[in-house]
């Protein structure tokens, strides 16, 4: 089986928008631990277990000193409160509750007696940021030992209480019990005067996946109720005494440079102006006398000619990057020889594939609250990124980062968009001059425009294939959308893989699934070309070049679902598509209905078999792969950027179509819960399947090819 | 209460009144994260002149809950597990509120013509219309939870 391959594709870096993170070197000391969280029992990991053995000079003496570098810590408080710390972010991929799980299960408390600090920069330790699906697989793993580690230490007090062994002892809800001897003492009152540190021993027994009794059942969000009656206070909720309202004088294209500017009417409506550079932006007492100043600003600016959306395949292919390979050797493979492998088959097949650029479109767009304390500054504001939006704003003022606390709401969603600071040091501009702390929410149309897209990408795909459906030859390049999920799962013996990075005319970052869906729906759309060229079922051909066990498992298991091979009715069409990425295992099957008249097309049904090891809570990965299936629609069927000369042409949300109740297929989904396997990340890969099904499910029903995204932006036209 | 009569009804509500639970996402009436009751109908908060409401009755999701008792709507949510992000869920909640004080017992397809303009960019659609049909079954079935739909 592909266990074969799959360690070896790196994942994909956030190649676009995030710089490299600067290394980080906590210093808080013991005391001041205690002193900020309460006496009680503190057990902290270890990030880099190596690096903190040579620091230390040898071996260390539990409770000598704390780790230098750390990433969970978890608190047991005297009154047997339970605080978790974490510098994971918390945006709709309710993580607050799966941790919590993970947390309950190996701790033997009820859920609702944890707490989990998350995000922010001066409570919580480093993390480099919630992306690339990495929470459930590290930090829910992580916190999972640090929750052992707290029950071992627990049980070794109640032992020492008693002057028992502690192999007698068992911890369970909440206490510590000596069944031979009928006695039972609760955490609280173990916990109670102490001081006691204890890092995580990579040696403490997790419970497996098979005895799992709070994680691996569905639990419900744990703060839900605060969502249903509006008291959550996102990032662009928040407010101080005295605060202002910013705003920001925008170019009118991309890349403008700034002539001149004349801020004196907004100066004398009372705003407080900043020009400084090409930044100039006002602060004043409502949204709307803000937005008044912006407006009575008179500036020129400069900018140059730029390409437009019309031409945006062709401008890819001709503005390669030179020395194409900024991450080193993850962006190119060959294996065998595929010229001439490709002379040597039986048939050979080529086709270019294209994604457009799209937005992230998060509901609540980038806003940030700053406030100076003298040098000190404190922003809430809505980033997957809290410790990376500190750099950017110690480096933007030029203060060092233990001047910066970055807090982070739980925000209204992020799909990979939230990666960076634009808000955060926008606000922070705007207070410094103003002496007050400002908040700043972007509009719809800036979060459109200044904001960062889904990267468009051209990918080229030449096929050499025997005449009884064995692959023999692959050759894909990629130009601009990305390495993510570009290498192929299928046994393949002669491989010619490329990523080409380019200059891309509009500015690009991740989202959601990175490039593992440009890349899957051009390996996807091409599997089903090669197996209609063959005259192979399409699930038998994939099947018959496919060996990992795990990927054959989710396209049997969504197939039977589905009923795949069942006939079908005019202008219905059923299509295929999955694949490996971020660890998990994907087949998304899709039923779509055209009319050939209007040719509107429908995507009637869509099921999806997910497996990602060990399953924490069924009905939040449900909610995940549904979620997944319906953001998919709008990228597959009909978003994208439309741009011309600098500017954005659609950036409004009555000008981009997003998937609405009406656009909602039948969604079923198959979980395939491997217990014999770590659980890993859902929020990305359940994703990629489902454009080239849709795009295979049109060819079934019309024998018209689309090999563009979106699909039919404006209805399939067959003439 | 003093305010521009020009000021969007969204902006009086969340800055002036500190009710934040009404959100802005469009501006323009698109995607419903604003949605409010005026006089029992749902409207889109950030393209309503505050001063076109001076006399009305205006529910925001602040006032939905009795105490600690939640609307029927809101339980809904809850237990269907109808969010993920929840920046649509006042909107949605508000939508739901109001078709089923016009429309008591809807139809899955009722459901999504009246809903169809709030948008949940995390895609929970499918949850929400459960939320709302469950909702729809408890406020017939029960003349307590019928009381508290006000």
């Amino acid at each position: 089986m592909s266990a074969k391959i799959h360690p070896q594709i790196p994942l994909e870096p956030e190649r676009y928008e995030l710089a490299a993170a600067p290394p980080y070197r906590f210093d808080l000391g013991r005391r001041d631990f205690f002193k900020f969280l309460g006496a009680g029992v503190l057990v902290v990991s270890v990030l880099k277990p190596a690096i903190i053995a040579q620091e230390s000079g040898g071996a260390r003496r539990r409770g000598d000193s704390l780790p230098k570098e750390v990433d969970a810590w978890l608190h047991l408080g005297e009154n047997g409160k339970v605080t978790v710390y974490t510098g994971k972010a918390e945006m709709g991929q309710n993580i607050r509750t799966s941790l919590s799980q993970g947390v309950a299960e190996e701790l033997h408390v009820p859920i609702d007696k944890i707490e989990m600090v998350m995000g922010d920069t001066q409570l919580t330790p480093f993390d480099m940021g919630t992306f690339g699906s990495r929470t459930t697989p590290t930090m829910n793993l992580q916190l999972r030992k640090v929750a052992a580690s707290a029950r071992e230490t627990l049980i070794g007090l109640a032992a020492a209480q008693w002057q028992t062994e502690r192999q007698h002892l068992i911890a369970a809800d909440g206490k510590v019990t000596d069944p031979q001897n009928k006695r039972s003492v609760e955490y609280a009152a173990l916990t109670k005067g102490q001081l006691l540190t204890q890092t995580v021993s990579e040696e403490t027994p997790l419970i497996p996946a098979a005895k799992w009794k709070v994680a691996g059942q569905s639990a419900l969000k744990v703060d839900g109720r605060d969502f249903v009656t509006g008291t959550h206070r996102y990032p662009s909720d928040q407010k101080l005494p005295d605060m202002l309202y910013g705003k920001v004088l925008r170019p009118p294209a991309f890349g403008a440079t700034l002539v001149s500017v004349d801020t004196q009417k907004a100066e004398q409506a009372g705003a407080s102006v900043v020009h400084d550079g090409n930044f100039v932006g006002v602060a004043a007492a409502s949204i709307e006398a803000a937005t008044t100043a912006v407006a009575a600003i008179h500036a020129e600016w400069k900018s140059e000619p730029q390409p437009s959306s019309k031409e945006l395949f062709d401008y890819l292919r001709k503005n390669t990057a030179e020395g194409n390979d900024p991450t080193g050797d993850g962006d190119r493979y060959d294996v065998g020889a595929v010229d001439q492998a490709l002379s040597a088959a039986d048939h050979r097949l080529q086709q270019t594939y294209t994604v457009s650029y799209i937005a992230h479109v998060p509901l609540e767009p980038r806003a940030a609250l700053a406030k100076w304390d003298g040098d000190n500054l404190t922003v809430w504001t809505g980033t997957q990124r809290p410790f990376g939006v500190r750099g950017q704003l110690a480096e933007a003022f030029r203060i060092s980062e233990d001047r910066v606390r970055v807090f982070m709401p739980d925000t209204g969603s992020g799909y990979g968009g939230k990666h960076t600071g634009e808000t955060a040091i926008e606000a922070a501009r705007l207070a410094r001059a103003a002496k007050r702390p400002v908040k700043v929410v972007w509009t719809r149309e800036e979060e459109f425009t200044w904001a960062y897209f889904r990267p468009a990408g051209v990918i080229d795909v030449t096929s050499g294939v025997r005449g009884d459906g064995m692959i023999t030859a692959w050759e894909f390049h990629n130009y601009n959308s990305g390495s993510a999920g570009i290498r192929t799962y299928y046994e393949i013996p002669n491989q010619r893989i490329v990523f080409h990075a380019t200059n891309s005319p509009l500015r690009q970052g991740s989202y959601r699934a990175l490039a593992a869906t440009a890349n899957h729906f051009a390996r996807e759309s091409h599997m089903d070309e090669i197996a209609h060229t063959v005259r192979m079922d399409p699930l038998e051909f994939r099947l018959k070049n496919l060996k990992d066990e795990r990927l054959r498992a989710v396209f049997e298991a969504a197939a039977k679902q589905f009923s795949w091979g069942k006939s079908k009715t005019a202008g219905q069409g059923f299509g295929m598509g999955g694949g490996y990425e971020k660890l998990g295992n994907i087949a998304t099957f899709a039923e779509v209905q055209v009319d050939q008249k209007s040719g509107d097309v429908k995507v009637v049904r869509v099921v999806s078999a997910f497996e990602c090891g060990a399953i924490v809570n069924p009905d939040g990965l449900r909610n995940q792969i549904e979620g997944s299936n319906v953001q998919g629609l709008g990228g597959a069927l009909f978003e994208a950027i439309e741009f011309d000369n600098g500017k954005i042409l659609n950036g409004r949300m009555s000008e981009y179509r997003v998937p609405r109740f009406s656009d909602l297929p039948v969604l079923e989904t198959v979980l395939l819960d491997r217990k014999d396997i770590p659980s890993v990340g859902a929020g990305e890969c359940p994703m990629i399947g489902l454009a080239p099904a849709i795009a295979n499910a049109i060819f079934d029903a019309t024998g018209v090819r689309l090999r563009s995204l979106p699909l039919v932006p404006d209805g399939l036209k067959t003439s | 209460m003093d305010a521009d009569p020009q000021t969007s009804l969204l902006s009086v509500l969340r800055e002036q009144l500190d009710l934040t639970g009404s959100k802005y996402g469009c501006g323009e009436g698109q995607c419903g994260a604003c949605t409010v009751l005026i006089d029992g109908k749902a409207q889109r908060s950030c393209i309503t002149r505050v001063g076109a409401v001076s006399q009305k009755e205006i529910t925001t999701i602040e006032g939905l809950a009795r105490g600690e008792q939640l609307h029927p709507v809101q339980e809904a949510f809850l237990d269907a597990g109808a969010m993920q992000c929840g920046y649509c869920t006042s909107g949605m909640i508000m939508s739901a509120v109001a078709l089923l004080k016009r429309n008591p017992r809807p139809k899955e397809s009722e459901i999504v013509a009246f809903m169809d303009g709030n948008v949940c960019r995390c895609g929970t659609y499918a949850r929400i219309v459960s939320a709302v049909q469950k909702a729809a079954s408890i406020a017939t079935a029960s003349p307590a939870a019928k009381g508290a739909d006000r």
